[in-house]
């Protein structure tokens, strides 16, 4: 009974080609955006190169100080001080993190101007992340300590400043009017990873700012590691408790932070923000509304088609009736049908998917980003489609089975 | 050939002698169709005994209820008022399930307008009533090439509905009813459509059936001709049977 239903879905999809196109540019289209924006968010959130610890880590790159009787309020990145001072001593921790945000800095190679963005960094990130190092290796505590003047690079740094070169430790290379001696080579990083996005990585101590300097707030995050996922709560305790005790500068009178999962930390300060996890459950609520909108569109679309095709098929219905189908085998014959056309669609948005990721990453729209189609996305993708055939078929399939045959035979 | 009056006389005769083999029966059958403002009466107190074996045709002017009461026979329209038993089964409080499963063993239409699925080739056409039932695929092959055979198309099985002449798609029809083996057919103006030559070839094969397979046969026409090749005619007039 399958083979017939395939058949004539077939036969169907191949009649009214224009209804079909555009069924079929619904579904696939739908999920190809879909698809194409789970990978840019899975990106971006996900634990990807370097920092592929992100399950165990919990992330401060926010800090937010309010005065109340003004209704006035700050929000930024914490300084070193606030960093070393009150986060690295924390003792549920395995490692924490700090560096600052990247800055960009001109430097001459051959008169040519190329922008380097510089990057400050404590000892510990390097165990933190997972940087590939292709030559060399990280500078150590002691070399921060002596503030030397030594720097590991990106390799798209090291090509762009000392061309095809086999290799570059031990070289000198001139960023914000410094000589930096190389230390190191790592795999470059896409500009989407915020924390860990740089193309030279410094030493904390040799920064032209004062990092000593005792604000709250400055122009580091810090990333928290745990030995294990089972040890985030405890850190957020603790860390919780750290921050209770902190008064506020600047004439703010409440100040408030929290150390959160990587998405959760940028959230803080929005008004999905919360102290639970940043904010992440609101803002998944909020996705998946509009995911479902989102699918909404098509599947209206595609349920107002199959109405009309399904009723220029009266006569075929009524036949069907007469030679013994009854009004639920029908629903299940047009329902079977439709995820057939479901199923055409989501083969084809699933394409278009992988080919537009592929021209994306070839065309390094943003350089050294690699996006993937996320193996859960497809899965969900997948059941999508059933939903989607399921959704436009029912209720065209319920009125159709309701249609009586003398009427149905007489609509020819 | 038997003589219409005849043949009505003596199988009126037999069917009153024979109420035990009555395949089809109707007991004052009321079809009223009711719009918002006007309420039309199709058929009027129709009573109608047809036995088992029994070749019978319904005739009367185009409007007068042929077709509704065809319908009703075949379970494809419910009557407003009266009761139809098929073999004995009352048929009026089968739910749609039931119904669809009584249509599929008992029944098969021919309709004067073929209703082929054109999407689908004769052979798959001709499998239709099979699907609904627990028969495998090798089992509804083998039924319908035999039909087709039984109506000399087995040459066509490949062909799509398009690509045949009025008069095949009408024996496609008539293999797609058969196939089932059904006890009654029930024919709509079966040679409506067709030239006399065709006609004629469609009615060799349903008077075949019925001869040969002992099928009970109900065919509305308009031609007399062809009404008088069958064991009875009935007539009707505005929904009521004057014949």
């Amino acid at each position: 009974m399958l083979k017939n239903y395939f058949k004539i879905a077939i036969a169907v999809l191949k009649r009214r080609k224009f209804f079909t196109f555009i069924s079929l540019f619904g579904i696939s289209f739908t999920l190809t955006i879909l698809i194409v924006m789970t990978a840019f968010v899975d990106n971006i959130t996900g634990a990807n190169y370097p920092e592929v610890n992100r399950e165990r880590s919990l992330y401060i790159t926010t800090l937010q100080q309010k005065n109340v009787k003004y209704f006035s309020q700050q929000n930024g990145p914490a300084s070193f001080y606030y960093l070393d001072h009150y986060v690295r001593t924390l003792k549920t921790p395995a490692k924490v993190a700090i560096s600052s945000l990247f800055s960009p800095t001109n430097t001459y190679i051959n008169n040519k101007k190329l922008v380097i963005n510089l990057k400050y960094t404590n000892d510990a990130y390097w165990d933190v992340m997972e940087y590939k190092f292709i030559e060399g290796k990280p500078y150590t505590l002691q070399q921060i300590n002596n503030g030397e003047r030594i720097a590991v690079i990106s390799e798209d740094t090291k090509k762009n400043y000392f061309g095809d070169v086999p290799n570059v430790v031990g070289k000198y290379i001139e960023a914000d009017n410094v000589q930096y001696r190389v230390a190191g080579v790592v795999k470059s990083v896409p500009a989407t990873m915020f924390v860990s996005y740089a193309d030279l990585y410094v030493p904390y101590t040799v920064s032209k700012t004062d990092y000593k300097h005792k604000s709250l707030m400055g122009n580091y995050t810090a990333i928290l590691l745990g030995n294990s996922k089972e040890d985030l709560p405890k850190i957020k305790a603790e860390y919780a408790s750290v921050v209770s005790k902190i008064k506020p500068d600047g004439g703010f009178d409440v100040f408030v932070s929290g150390a959160d999962p990587y998405l959760g930390s940028f959230l803080r300060a929005t008004p999905l923000g919360d102290s639970r996890n940043g904010g992440i459950s609101k803002l998944i609520f909020i996705g998946s509304i509009f995911v479902l909108l989102f699918m909404l569109l098509p599947t209206l679309n595609l349920i107002n088609i199959n109405i009309s095709r399904i009723m220029e098929r009266s006569s075929e219905i009524g036949v069907r009736k007469a030679f013994g189908a009854s009004g639920m085998t029908l629903v299940g014959q047009f329902i079977v049908e439709n995820i057939i056309l479901t199923f055409f669609g989501c083969i084809i948005g699933i394409a278009l998917s992988f080919l537009i990721l592929q021209v994306l990453n070839n065309s390094n729209l943003i350089a050294n980003m690699h996006l993937t189609v996320n193996l859960t996305v497809l899965f969900f993708s997948l059941v999508a489609c059933v939903v989607f055939g399921l959704l436009s078929g029912v209720y065209p399939a319920w009125r159709m089975s309701r249609l009586q045959v003398v009427t149905a035979l007489k609509a020819q | 050939m038997i003589p219409a009056e005849t043949s009505e006389n003596v199988l009126q005769n037999s069917h009153i002698i024979n109420h035990q083999n009555v395949m089809i029966s109707l007991k004052n059958i009321e079809k009223v169709y009711r719009t918002d403002t006007v309420e039309t009466l199709a058929l009027n107190n129709i009573s109608l005994n047809i036995n088992k074996g029994e070749f019978l045709s319904i005739m009367g002017p185009s409007g007068c209820g042929k077709s509704t009461l065809l319908n009703i026979m075949g379970l494809l329209d419910a009557p407003t008022r009266g009761e139809v038993s098929i073999d004995k089964h009352d048929t009026t409080q089968l739910n749609d399930k039931k119904l669809a499963a009584f249509r599929n063993r008992k029944l098969g239409f021919i309709f004067q307008s073929y209703h082929l699925i054109n999407d689908l080739q004769v052979l798959d056409n001709v499998e239709l009533p099979l699907l609904y039932r627990n028969s495998s695929a090798k089992e509804r092959r083998q039924l319908s090439i035999e039909a087709l055979e039984k109506v000399g198309l087995s040459n066509r099985m490949k062909h799509f509905p398009t690509q045949l002449s009025g008069g095949q798609k009408q024996r496609v029809a008539i293999a797609r009813a058969i196939v089932g083996q059904p006890e009654i057919i029930l024919a709509d103006e079966p040679t409506g459509n067709l030239d006399s030559a065709m006609g004629s070839e469609i009615m060799d094969i349903l008077l075949q059936l019925n001869e040969r397979d002992g099928t009970t046969i109900v065919m509305v026409t308009h031609d007399e001709n062809m009404a008088r090749k069958t064991h009875r005619l009935v007539r009707l007039f505005d929904g009521t049977q004057v014949q």
